[in-house]
């Protein structure tokens, strides 16, 4: 493996004989909550990890504030733990210089669809590599219970004790909506071999790939999913070949939906249907324009540089 | 004057006036193409040897309305024998398209007060009775100064070659100063072509045409030439702005990352960069905004690229939190400031200087960075360099404060010699050894090895959050202390690497003016002349701002008065309600007055232009009497 870097010299990996275990991905000690959906997607981003055997320091996860964000601290990567809402264009500047590297965002429901919602949006539509997740527990829970876009119509919290004023912001339809968008999918923390499944797709898919995990918060939002949690009814797993397939996952989840993930106008139903939490792809084509490739330049040796530097210099020659 | 009293005579033999230096003006309507002949001409007398400093004369909007004064939109030139470090004083000769225009240039005060004004006479006979009289009026307004009022029948002239003569009139404005000012008509047609180079050849032969004519009406209607004779180029020159000379000067620097959003005055930084910048393996990302620009400059630094964004003062604040981020991980970052008149939206295409309290304490919390500013268009290539080399090794932040001075103006100045070395790649790729820290600081230094993603044995999480060595977040007390005091440490080193200032003029004296950024030229200018009245008095400019040059206390201790020049807002002693104590100072006097506990005064405007010299020379005549009298 080779670093296309400019002017780096050219960066090798550790010879590494033997096969990367899931303990080799893991960093510091979780300090989630017990009961915190953030614990089952780390588990199964270990899992990933050690499925595809990426090579850690090859490998950046970048986030933003929030619960969520501290989770480049708890793996064996690279990280990059920045500020609020800003995750993507940090991840964006790191993937168009160094496509070498592999690249995961990791960002709440506020992160992404609150103050970071313009970067959300011209991500998408950037389309760069990029596996892009967002954690979704519909609340701000690190900053202690306040209400977040994704926080549903009604629901109490410190900054709208009375319930959330507005109906809540579908983050699906948000990215379906969005120009040059490639990757759309939806799972829940609490069902950890189709979490596994999408983001085992989602990493795999060339270009952005945005998944939205519903993710429950035991402290200050454990009733937004509670429903769906217990009664597997209430969910319907999308299937495709093209999406994710989870055959164990049939006798518990009966209501199934064939939904082939480049018809996006059957995505933007689906996204907006209430009759179920759609688990799945939702859409995918991987055809569409990555900025990431089309802006690739070809790297340049000081002595070049320094010979076009000199005629860029003529043309303002006295 | 008046303007029915000037009728053109035909001189058998024009006067020639030889001068040591001569400012001239092209004023027009938005996008009758004053600002292109300016330009062609200053790059024309330029490259024949003359000194020459440009300025552009731009209303804030596209496209005005027209024949209003606050359209007006041109250029000025200051044409010199020897070097011209800025824009003087005021205009000799202004050539105008209309008389609102130049109307507008009077009431600025830009006109020297025996300045000779060609102006387009169209509008005096116009079929519209309320141009008449907009026309008479203008002129009974100019004829109250000793201007000598010249009107053209340009569009007439025009018209005999074109059919609209909109397009083209500033070829034939053109072709009438390379006539009084004797330029070289080859040169002129080999810079038309390059301006018109992505225009067809019919627009190139056009504008041939009407250079040619107005050339020949000035030989026969004109009655007196300007001879500022070039020096001969003992050196290899170029011409550019400092827009120009920042986007090359990146270039040159090896940076590979230019991460930006449009604003004006910084733009045109991109412009130049987004032609060629991929030639050199780099790439412009134009961001949604000005947070992701800086973002994704930041993302790019940490992956081990030389990384920049380009921002006015709008931007700069939208991009402070970014900016403690850099600072608190320590990953090595270049913002440039290209500074306008503020608050809030303000001049967005004027110059100021009021960005500088602004840049060096930019984001909350204690966020140490280095700043500096260019104080020449040569300094705006070079400074690239400096800040790219400062960014790296001491793993900071380098802001660079240029200014729409620098940034539209044009001079000539010695080619720079790109050196390999400059394009060096900072980095120790070598593994990371067992044990090694995110942040191994040296307790003297507080610098540390950067490590990039891909390092094997790294595999570090950076964090804004508050962190030990290891980068692990901070969860007792002593931390926090002693990892801001290595960020903070990195100045203090940095500050003992450099020299001290220069002074400009005598050690000691009466009065000591300190200037920063783009007066230098003017301040310099001014000192000189305030030399020659016989006053003790000398200048000092600074390019670092963060940290400060070191010695500016023994240095300020060697003249009885300290005085900064700046381009930004002060209350004026007197000011009702305003006394010693609450007087709200200059920001670079707040800063030296603040590290040097010297009595620093102020001498501070915001016209929305560049500072002239001679009023810089009035202000030093009042603080310091001639003589030198204690």
């Amino acid at each position: 493996m080779t670093v296309a870097c400019g002017l780096l010299p050219v960066l090798q990996p550790e010879e590494h004989d033997a096969e990367y275990e899931i303990s080799d991905y893991e960093g510091a000690r979780a300090r989630w909550c017990p009961g915190c959906g953030d614990h089952s997607i780390l588990a199964s981003v270990q899992k990933l990890l050690a499925a595809e055997q990426l090579t850690p320091e090859q490998t950046v996860f970048v986030s933003g504030i929030g619960c969520s964000s501290r989770f480049p601290h708890y793996l064996k990567t690279y990280g990059f733990h920045g500020i609020h809402g800003r995750a993507l264009p940090v991840a964006t500047g790191i993937k168009l210089t160094r496509p070498d590297l592999t690249v995961f965002v990791v960002m709440g429901d506020g992160d992404c669809t609150s103050i970071g919602a313009a970067h959300w949006v011209h991500a998408l539509r950037y389309n760069v590599n990029l596996t892009v997740l967002l954690l979704d527990n519909g609340i701000y829970a690190l900053t202690k219970n306040q209400t977040s876009p994704t926080t549903p119509q009604g629901f109490p919290s410190n900054t709208q004790p009375h319930g959330g004023w507005l109906p809540s912001l579908n983050p699906l339809s948000v990215a379906l909506g969005v120009t040059n968008a490639s990757f759309v999918a939806q799972t829940a923390e609490w069902v950890p071999a189709h979490l596994y499944a999408t983001l085992r797709t989602a990493y795999h898919h060339r270009g952005m790939s945005f998944v939205r995990i519903l993710q429950r918060c035991p402290i200050y939002s454990s009733a937004v999913y509670q429903a769906a949690v217990q009664d597997p009814a209430r969910i319907a797993l999308l299937t495709h070949d093209d999406g994710v397939v989870v055959p164990e996952l049939e006798r518990i989840y009966k209501t199934q939906v064939a939904h082939d993930p480049r018809d996006l106008d059957a995505a933007r139903r689906i996204a907006e249907s209430t009759d179920h939490i759609h688990l799945g792809v939702l859409f995918r084509d991987p055809s569409r324009l990555r900025y990431d490739e089309i802006r690739r330049v070809a790297p340049r040796t000081a002595e070049e540089r320094l010979t076009l530097i000199d005629a860029e210099l003529d043309r303002y020659a006295v | 004057m008046t303007a029915t009293a000037a009728s053109v005579t035909l001189p058998s033999r024009p006067i020639t006036t030889r001068l040591a230096e001569h400012t001239i003006e092209i004023v027009s309507d938005s996008g009758e193409g004053a600002q292109k002949c300016g330009q062609i001409f200053g790059s024309v007398s330029a490259k024949m040897g003359n000194g020459v400093w440009t300025v552009e004369i731009i209303p804030a909007e596209i496209q005005p309305p027209p024949r209003v004064p606050e359209g007006a939109s041109g250029y000025r030139i200051r044409l010199g024998r020897g070097p011209i470090t800025n824009w003087g004083d005021a205009t000799n000769l202004a050539l105008a398209f209309n008389e609102q225009v130049l109307l507008a240039r009077h009431r600025l005060g830009a006109l020297a007060p025996d300045a000779v004004l060609l102006v387009e006479d169209k509008w005096a006979t116009h079929e519209d009775a309320d141009i008449r009289t907009a026309w008479t009026q203008a002129m009974e307004e100019l004829s109250h100064r000793n201007y000598r009022i010249i009107p053209v029948p340009m569009e007439t002239e025009c018209l005999t070659l074109v059919d609209n003569p909109r397009k083209g009139k500033n070829m034939f404005a053109l072709g009438m100063l390379a006539c009084i000012y004797g330029r070289d008509m080859e040169r002129i047609k080999e810079q038309i072509a390059y301006t018109f180079r992505k225009k067809s050849e019919a627009v190139y032969e056009q504008s041939v045409a009407l250079l040619a004519h107005g050339y020949a009406w000035a030989e026969e209607h004109i009655d007196f030439r300007v001879e500022v004779t070039p020096a001969p180029i003992t050196e290899p020159l170029v011409v550019m702005n400092g827009n120009e000379a920042l986007g090359l000067g990146a270039i040159a620097a090896g940076m590979e990352m230019c991460a930006m959003y449009p604003i004006t005055p910084a733009t045109s930084v991109s412009h130049l960069l987004s032609e060629v910048f991929d030639r050199f393996g780099g790439i412009v990302h134009q961001a949604e905004d000005e947070i992701a620009a800086v973002g994704v400059a930041i993302g790019a630094s940490y992956a081990g690229k030389v990384a920049f964004t380009v921002t006015s003062g709008p931007g700069l604040a939208l991009k402070t939190e970014f900016l403690g981020l850099a600072v608190m991980t320590e990953i090595p970052l270049v913002l440039i400031d290209v500074q306008r008149g503020g608050p809030s939206t303000g001049l967005p295409t004027k110059v100021e200087q009021s960005d500088l309290l602004a840049a060096l304490f930019a984001s909350p919390g204690d966020a140490p960075h280095v700043v500096v500013a260019p104080a020449t268009i040569e300094e705006c290539f070079h400074i690239m360099v400096t800040a790219r080399r400062i960014a790296e090794a001491f793993r900071t932040v380098v802001m660079v404060l240029s200014d729409a001075n620098l940034a539209t103006g044009v001079t000539p100045f010695p080619r720079p010699k790109p050196d390999a070395r400059w394009q060096a790649a900072p980095l120790d790729l070598a593994p990371v050894a067992e044990g090694q820290k995110a942040y191994q600081w040296d307790d003297a230094t507080g610098l540390s090895r950067r490590i990039i993603p891909g390092q094997p044995g790294g595999a570090y999480t950076v964090t804004g959050l508050s962190h030990d060595e290891g980068s692990k977040v901070a969860y007792s007390s002593g931390i926090h202390q002693r990892s801001s005091a290595m960020r903070s440490r990195k100045l203090a080193v940095l500050q003992s690497l450099l020299a001290p200032p220069v002074v400009y003029g005598d050690a000691e004296g009466d009065l000591l003016i300190v200037g920063w950024g783009s007066t230098k030229g003017a301040i310099e200018e001014a000192v000189d002349r305030a030399h020659r009245e016989g006053i003790r008095v000398s200048s000092v400019h600074l390019r670092f701002l963060s940290p400060l040059e070191p010695g500016l206390k023994e240095l300020f201790g060697r003249f009885k008065k300290v005085c900064a020049v700046e381009i930004n807002y002060s209350d004026e002693p007197g000011d009702p309600y305003v006394t010693d104590e609450n007087r709200r100072r200059g920001q670079l006097t707040w800063l030296l007055r603040a590290t040097t506990l010297v009595d620093v005064d102020c001498w501070t405007r915001v016209p929305g232009e560049p500072l002239r010299p001679g009023s810089i020379l009035d202000a030093i005549r009042e603080r310091a009497p001639r003589g030198g009298a204690a």
